[in-house]
């Protein structure tokens, strides 16, 4: 019997990839541990591994095809003995075309419904200046992000990046690919893990007149860290009479990725959001991305940047500026409505718009809040809100108690108690650590769905 | 104090011991190979790491331990569960997230326990299991119950702080712990000469006074020996020992890694001169112990089990969703 060997999937997340080249070709005879092909996908270049022996049979395949799915087949293999006669009819290989796509990135539904809001959405007052006629160009989170780190390092000498794998693997995520090439090992450090080691040292770093940028590989692993991130860099300032600076940016992903289980997937938003005398950020889209992260490199505070792992290949628009900055402590309008104020904040803003999409068909218009700060949390912009739609649903990914929704609740009470027409509602992850099981993991985390249903609950349209 | 061991010239071992052990690494590599090729089909996601070159560390230090000593390790895992005897079909049907495998589906690869077998996991942060090793050990002390624990950990991990802390009160309390180190070179992408000052991770204890070896991490039976010397020392009341395993993974860190920080000429030349598993089937031959048939029974016999794990884990059903609210809280009083 032949052995069908498949595209692999390489990541969690892959779904395709280019078959860029082979390493056997027909008649080769292979060993488990073998490396039969090279595939590329957009994190990374890998080789498929053999696993079992056997001579190469048929490759269905060719090299250079793009856009593979995974688990299709691209090479059979003989077991001992065998001739190529056995071979099963041969599979056809998927041209690219044909090959399904994965579902486009959420850009789309990040851009208001143009028949209802166009105008209205102009009329916002937003707080980017992007003056008019600036071209857009279509970039990634994850490069959005490298493109700050690199524009404010071009500016300033003492901006200068850390973490581990940062350097020559070119960051754990590729966030910060090519900053090692352009800035030297003096500028781009990698680390042992050591976590609370060179969070400490980054800080004293700050104190001594730089301005480190610390990557945490996940923001799970600076739990390690946070007592470097809270009783170090938070309270310095505050116990110092105002002597002690410590500018650092503290960065990295948070929250659920896929399928990595309960100690791998923690939304630390509320955490640091707790603190006083920390900046806490956590932006949607490229855009923020990269303003934001700028704004926060020049900050004077400490600033833990919140990312999210599964946004970093979202492509979408970033203003062709040569400073983009995006202020820190301002939320944005990103959909303007008035039956229901929707917030939310990082992935969970794209979920928030799908809803308020969803709701629009049913007759009810949602305004969809990006936070985009979390602390200072721009409470103005969400009680200007509440006051004009009289109803408000807090959506995070995070657990619900002492959460962000919880916090904007307990706001709109006392500041817009009279303007509302219903209890505030929230949308939130399930209270439990997160299962690795598929099925379980997709119960836990908060989706579009359970936003609409807030919604209506607010409305009364259940 | 620490000292680079003397390797003996040939580990006394027996026919029906090195049979065993060989399976026991056998099982441990198919095991492994099956579930790489299961990641490449989507039916295991997020982290998979393999524990693929590295067989004779656990086999080792299983074959030296007592029934009822305690083993904690990191997210590498799969090897030290198999080891201690537990189902192969368990283990596989967690890694697909299935009801029947150890934690549910609730864990994952990475997040698998038994207390049966005296497994404590399972640990997907660096270094965090190290001290919970140590209060293994300190538990041991507590209960005087005579077990030792073994805390397995890898040359990364071994530059986190809490790992040192772990070491100054285990010595300071004389706790019956074994830190194993596997020093398989590299700790995601990067090499130990590039995250570490001083390389000899066996003298780390120096300054708490813990002993330290270096051991054939490559070498079953150098690992089983260096284990028994070790844990006679630990469970005679002198305190913890450090054992630097050296070793090597074939496979990247994880199925995600392109592991492009080596040659390709480096992983092949470990292959072909220091497999574990080609050392004790090459002995199994000269000593005539085994000849080539029966080793392919074995080898027949291993995938067996493997085909049966991979059935299983195929068809046990996924977690009930009401398991997603179980297991958080115990009630009062239970
Ligand atoms: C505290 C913490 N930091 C970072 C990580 C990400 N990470 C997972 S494994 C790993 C490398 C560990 O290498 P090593 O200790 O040598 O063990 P090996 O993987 O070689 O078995 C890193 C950096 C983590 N899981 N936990
Ligand atoms: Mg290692």
């Amino acid at each position: 019997m032949s052995i069908d060997i498949q595209m692999p999937a390489l990541s969690p997340t892959m779904e395709e990839g280019t078959l860029t080249k082979w390493l056997v070709k027909e008649g080769d005879s292979v060993k488990s541990g073998d490396m039969l092909a090279e595939i590329e996908t957009d994190k990374a270049t890998m080789e498929v591994e053999a696993i079992d022996e056997g001579v190469v049979g048929k490759i269905l395949v060719a090299e250079g095809t793009q856009n593979v799915a995974v688990g299709t087949v691209i090479l059979q293999l003989l077991e001992d003995g065998e001739g190529l006669d056995v071979l099963s009819a041969p599979i056809e290989a998927p041209t690219p075309d044909a090959t399904p796509k994965p579902a486009p990135v959420s850009s789309v539904s990040s851009t208001p419904e143009p028949e209802q809001s166009t105008a209205s959405v102009q009329s916002v007052p937003t707080e980017i200046e992007v003056p008019a006629g600036t071209a857009m160009v279509e970039t990634s989170i994850r490069d959005a992000l490298r493109d700050a780190m690199a524009e404010e390092m071009r500016r300033d000498e003492r901006v200068f990046i850390m973490g581990e794998e940062v350097a020559e693997y070119q960051g754990a995520y590729k966030v910060t690919r090519e900053l090692l090439q352009e800035f030297g090992e003096g500028r781009v450090i990698d680390t042992p893990i050591t976590e609370h080691g060179f969070a400490g040292i980054g800080v004293g770093a700050a104190m001594g007149g730089l301005r480190p940028i610390v990557e945490f590989m996940t923001w799970n692993f600076a739990m390690q860290a946070i007592d470097h991130i809270i009783n170090s860099a938070a309270k310095t300032l505050y116990m110092s009479g105002g002597q002690m600076r410590c500018p650092i940016v503290f960065r990295g992903p948070n929250g659920a990725a896929s399928r990595v289980g309960a100690q791998h997937s923690h939304d630390y938003s509320s955490w640091y959001a707790n603190v006083p005398g920390l900046k806490v950020v956590a932006p949607y889209d490229a855009a923020d991305a990269k303003g934001l992260l700028k704004s926060a490199i020049r900050d004077p505070n400490p600033v833990v940047f919140l990312e999210h792992e599964m946004m970093y290949g979202e492509i979408m628009d970033v203003p062709d500026m040569d400073d983009y900055l995006v202020p820190i402590g301002k939320a944005l309008v990103r959909r303007v409505g008035s039956d229901v104020t929707i917030t939310a904040h990082s992935r969970m803003v794209g979920r928030a718009l799908e809803a308020a999409d969803i709701l629009a068909d049913e007759g009810i218009s949602a305004e969809v809040i990006d936070l985009r700060t979390i602390r200072p949390l721009d409470s103005d912009a969400i009680i200007k809100s509440v006051k004009k739609t009289n109803r408000i649903v807090c959506a995070e990914e995070g657990w619900g108690q002492s959460g962000i929704g919880a916090e904007i609740a307990t706001r709109v009470m006392e500041q817009a108690f009279d303007y509302l027409d219903a209890p505030p509602a929230r949308v939130f992850q399930k209270d439990v650590p997160l299962p690795y099981a598929g099925n379980l993991e997709a119960l836990s985390l908060p989706n579009a769905q359970d936003v609409v249903a807030a919604a209506k609950g607010v409305c009364y349209a259940n | 104090m620490a000292a680079k061991s003397q390797k003996p010239p040939k580990p006394q071992t027996n026919k029906k011991e090195l049979l065993h052990l060989y399976r026991e690494m056998l099982l441990i590599r198919r095991f492994e190979e099956k579930a790489g090729q299961l990641y490449g089909m989507g039916l295991i996601a997020g982290f998979c790491h393999l524990y693929i070159g590295q067989e004779a560390v656990v086999t080792g230090v299983n074959a030296a331990i007592k029934e009822g000593d305690q083993m904690i390790t990191s997210y590498r895992d799969h090897g030290h569960m198999l080891a201690l005897g537990m189902s192969a079909s368990g283990v596989m049907a967690e890694l697909t997230g299935r009801s029947g495998g150890y934690s549910k589906g609730k864990g994952g690869s990475m997040h698998m326990f038994s207390v049966e077998k005296n497994f404590y996991g399972g640990h997907g942060i660096v270094g965090a299991q190290v001290p919970i090793g140590a209060g293994l050990g300190l538990a041991n002390k507590y209960l005087n119950n005579g077990k030792i624990s073994t805390v397995f950990f890898g040359d990364g991990a071994a530059n986190q702080g809490q790992v040192y802390e772990a070491l100054n009160m285990a010595q300071l309390w004389k706790l019956p712990t074994l830190f194993i180190i596997e020093n398989n070179q590299y700790a995601m992408g990067t090499s130990i000469s590039r995250s570490t000052a001083q390389k000899d991770l066996y003298k780390r204890g120096l300054s708490f006074g813990v002993e330290g070896v270096q051991v054939d991490g490559m070498d079953v039976l150098a690992v089983r020996d260096a284990t028994k010397k070790a844990a006679a020392h630990a469970r005679s009341g002198k305190g913890p020992m450090i054992l630097e395993m050296m070793t090597y993974r074939y496979r990247g860190h994880s199925m995600s890694d392109p592991a492009k920080y080596r040659t390709r000429e480096e992983v092949s030349e470990i292959r072909e001169e220091h497999d574990p598993i080609d050392m004790v089937k090459n002995r199994l031959l000269k000593e005539k112990w085994a000849d080539l048939d029966a080793l392919k029974a074995i080898d027949k016999d291993i995938k067996a089990i493997v085909a049966e794990a991979v059935e299983f884990a195929k068809t046990s059903p996924e977690p009930d969703p009401s398991e997603l609210y179980t297991d958080v809280l115990l009630e009062v009083g239970t």
